[in-house]
């Protein structure tokens, strides 16, 4: 773990004052902290749907088997250890003893397999896909779960993937109920820290101190957590002012907020904590459109974006140059390059001009019809990179429209309909390629899937990049076949990876032991705490 | 009280025709609207595969035609059966009951501020029609009446309660405190000041224009010069003469504008984050949750008409010359 500079302000004080200034730097007990959040979830349990809004309650109470230690290795949670074939076929996990249930009942090898099989097979979402192939999950013994795949799944795969689609429910509270409808879905029982205590839909949340914790040592410190739905992102800023809210996780707030807030003493403003939550904000281009199927387009459109410029004036900074569908978080598979389509108008024009599209007089517009821009609802990311690439674009000679739609609208028009020419988008990445990355690139997606190759790209090259890579066993031979996918992708460009960044947090600065693994906000929080006000 | 009644029913049976009329005209809006509540939901997701999204349109009785579910709701409405919430997982009705409480609370609250408070600004205007506190009562409805109540809101929370800490900048109570009896209810107090007085100051200014005027046009009239003309104290003429009269207008109008309150409560619960029903009808716009926001509609135009009945009935007690029928 690395130290915040704050604790090693306070280390320092205390070695020089010795005394009370120490207690700073040591967890204490007790104490409420409440979190922001801008929208509340239909359901809370982590095992039927894998999203930042359920973990980020949820996986306080309910627990995975494996999650991401500080340097973003795995680090086991509910599995102690495990080993894998060397034919990839079977992955064996040695659950931890003496854990139970917050009802009282044993945690078993059985809730593994019944989790596995009736919920991260059948039901979640991403989970549908990693298990496809994941044929039974034996258990010899009550600590022993054994995964078996009838295609070889690499063990870093799978354990990169188990801290977001691998939450254990007991199965003694699923069995033999309609798993989508069981009540537990929104008053989870889980192993966690935290024990669920009350859901006001529409107000908060409240999970208390688990006292039978099994990690023991005094954890969890925190006595209750609260999370507050505040959908209004002014009044979310006011109640982290006036002190009603200690957390703000997931750039809840708005940018100019956020920015505002990060020059204030009393709070930090982070993307620390988050790395394991990084995502591109990128450019969709439908290869529909007989313009934009010509390669050559597509790549001076990117040249046309002047990114950097809105890093720094959209983002307020906290973001980076993006450089391919692998973000630079990424240590096992990121190798350095840099960003493809570097900023250049004269270069665009010019690639425009080459590709046919000359402009009829000077200052017209060169296509006959105007691009169709959907924005991607999704915050102010997307949205305002919209806007972005319409200005851009306009300084090129190609004029963009923009249609503003909801997030169901946005979905059907861009996903079901096809009807767009350009969209935004934001593109989560899962901690490994194979999870939720290559499926932009891969094609045989069904019409209507979001969050999938809709824009026509079909490269047979691409596909058999993908396929080689996700089943290849050598973590080293795996790494340069996600180059060879990365090289393509970039080249191609059906989508422009055109921005990275990771979520920010804003915190009071009492809230302690927090942002210390990659991916903190979805994590359990055992070790969190906070200093006196 | 059984004519009321007997009118009460009448105007139930009138209302069947618009309730439906209002039931079915927005099944149909919303359809034009792209996207179910399934997107919504793989939208919350951020994933989800096609034949998890085909599995869930099934659960949610999506798979079948338009004029089939729309047939299907109006059969279980036979029943007094609103459906399930999509969001929720809930039947309709007791997600709407939970929230109607705080809005029924918030609102009749609000209304009561401005009425009032519009009532006796405007009496003291009127009174003193052209003087300086006609005038800084006049100038303050001007600035009521053209702040947003978003704005107000913010600018309230930024105020009472991040720089003077005096107010909660939102919520509808502590939480996790377990506050019973008077502490309960000052606890729930001290939430509602800042939402009230947001979304009541633009009425209270309409309020008080309206009196003002209506009082004005009432004290030229002939009954008022003879109700002083036989020695009445002005303070008598004024209450039992001239503000009965000058009443009917602003009763009307609170009648009128219960519809547009209403709407108001989206924004002022959004900005508070009040679990209300304005809040809980977006949200089920966004997420395009139809059994809810049917549901919510039919209880916001059964309100509508319920104070709208209020109001006809009230005509009659402060004119005798109107009949309620």
């Amino acid at each position: 773990m690395h130290p915040t500079r704050r604790q090693v302000l306070v280390a320092g004080s205390a070695l020089a004052a010795g005394g009370p200034a120490m207690a700073q730097g040591q967890p204490q007990r007790g104490g409420t902290l409440t979190v922001q959040l801008t929208s509340e979830q239909r359901v809370l349990n982590p095992a039927i749907q894998a999203s930042t809004g359920v973990y980020v309650m949820a996986s306080k109470i309910v627990e995975p088997l494996v999650d991401l230690d500080a340097q973003g290795e795995p680090v086991g949670v509910l599995a102690e250890r495990w080993e894998g074939s060397a034919d990839g076929l079977t992955h064996t996990f040695h659950l931890r003893r003496g854990v139970t249930w917050h009802d009282g009942k044993p945690f078993i090898a059985k809730d593994v397999q019944f989790s596995a099989m009736e919920c991260w097979k059948k039901i979640l979402n991403y989970g549908t896909t990693l298990y496809q192939f994941l044929e039974a999950v034996q258990t010899p013994d009550d600590h022993t779960a054994v995964f078996r795949f009838s295609k070889p799944m690499p063990q870093g795969l799978l354990l990169r993937a188990l801290p977001d689609l691998g939450h254990v429910i007991p199965a003694h509270v699923y069995e033999g109920t309609d798993i989508r409808t069981n009540p537990a879905n929104t008053a989870p029982v889980g192993t966690g820290p935290f024990v669920f205590k009350e859901y006001q839909r529409g107000q908060y949340l409240i999970a208390e101190r688990n006292p039978n914790y099994w990690r023991g040592n005094g954890q969890p410190y925190l006595d209750r957590i609260v999370w507050r739905f505040i959908s209004d992102r002014a009044a979310a800023s006011a109640a982290l002012e006036s002190g009603q809210v200690q957390f703000s996780p997931y750039s809840g707030l708005a940018l100019s907020d956020i920015a505002r807030l990060s020059k204030d003493a009393r709070y930090t403003v982070s993307t620390r904590g988050n790395e394991g939550n990084t995502a591109h904000t990128v450019m969709e281009m439908n290869l529909r459109r007989a313009e934009l199927a010509k390669v050559e387009v597509r790549r001076a459109l990117c040249h046309a974006l002047d990114l950097g410029f809105f890093i720094e004036n959209f983002l307020y900074g906290y973001a980076k140059l993006g450089t391919g569908p692998i973000p630079s978080s990424s240590a096992p598979f990121y190798v350095p390059r840099p960003a493809p389509y570097p900023f250049d108008k004269a270069k665009a024009e010019r690639m425009l001009d080459d590709a046919g599209y000359k402009r009829p007089s000077r200052g017209a517009m060169r296509f006959v019809q105007p691009l169709k821009l959907l924005p991607a609802p999704w915050g102010e990311y997307t949205i305002n990179f919209a806007t972005f690439i319409q200005q851009s674009l306009r300084e090129i000679g190609v004029r963009v429209e923009i249609e503003a739609r909801d997030a169901p609208g946005f979905l059907t028009g861009v996903y079901r309909d096809h009807n767009f020419d350009l969209t935004t988008g934001w593109h989560q990445y899962r901690n490994d390629p194979a999870v939720s990355t290559t499926v932009w690139f891969r094609t045989g997606s069904p019409v209507g899937a979001p969050w999938t190759n809709q824009y026509g790209y079909n490269s047979p090259a691409m596909d058999r990049a993908i396929d080689v890579a996700a089943t290849e066993l050598d973590a080293t031979k795996r790494k340069a076949d996600y180059q060879d996918f990365v090289k393509l992708a970039v080249d191609d460009v059906p989508v422009h990876c055109a921005v990275e960044h990771a979520f920010i947090s804003v915190y009071a600065k009492r809230l302690m032991g927090s942002h210390n693994t990659p991916r903190w906000s979805s994590s359990s929080w055992h070790d969190a705490w906070l200093a006196p006000a | 009280m059984k004519r009321v009644g007997a009118l009460a029913l009448r105007r139930l049976a009138q209302s069947v025709p618009v309730l439906l009329i209002i039931l079915v005209g927005l099944f149909l809006l919303l359809q034009l609207a792209p996207g179910d509540t399934v997107d919504a939901l793989l939208a919350q997701m951020g994933g989800g595969d096609a034949a998890v999204a085909a599995r869930l349109r099934q659960d949610y009785g999506l798979d079948v035609s338009v004029p089939v579910q729309l047939g299907r709701y109006l059969v279980r409405l036979l029943s007094f059966d609103l459906g399930m919430s999509a969001i929720y997982g809930k039947p309709v009705a007791s997600v709407i009951f939970e929230r109607l409480s705080v809005t029924a609370l918030f609102m009749s609250c609000a209304l009561a501020f401005a009425f009032s408070a519009g009532l006796v600004l405007g009496v003291v205007a009127a009174r003193r029609v052209n003087g300086w506190p006609d005038t800084l009562i006049s100038t303050l409805g001007l600035v009521f009446y053209a702040i947003p109540s978003f704005w107000l809101g913010l600018m309230l929370i930024v105020l009472f309660s991040v720089k003077l800490a005096w107010l909660p900048p939102g919520g509808f109570e502590s939480i996790g405190e377990g506050l019973t009896g008077l502490a309960h209810v000052l606890d729930v107090a001290r939430h509602l000041v800042l939402p009230i007085l947001s979304l009541s100051l633009i009425f209270l200014a309409i309020y008080l224009r309206l009196m003002r005027a209506s009082m004005l046009e009432v004290m030229t009239l002939d009954f008022v010069r003879t109700a002083r003309a036989k020695g009445l104290s002005e303070g008598h003429v004024l209450r039992r003469h001239v503000l009965r009269n000058a009443l009917l207008p602003m009763v009307t109008f609170v009648g009128l504008q219960f519809s547009t309150m209403l709407g108001g409560s989206v924004v002022v619960e959004s900005v508070f984050s009040l679990p209300g029903l304005g809040r809980l009808a977006f949200e089920s716009v966004v997420q395009r949750d139809l059994n809810t926001l049917l549901g919510i509609v039919l209880v916001s135009a059964v309100l509508v008409i319920v104070v709208n009945f209020i109001v006809d009935l009230l005509y009659a007690k402060l004119d005798p010359r109107i009949v309620a029928r």
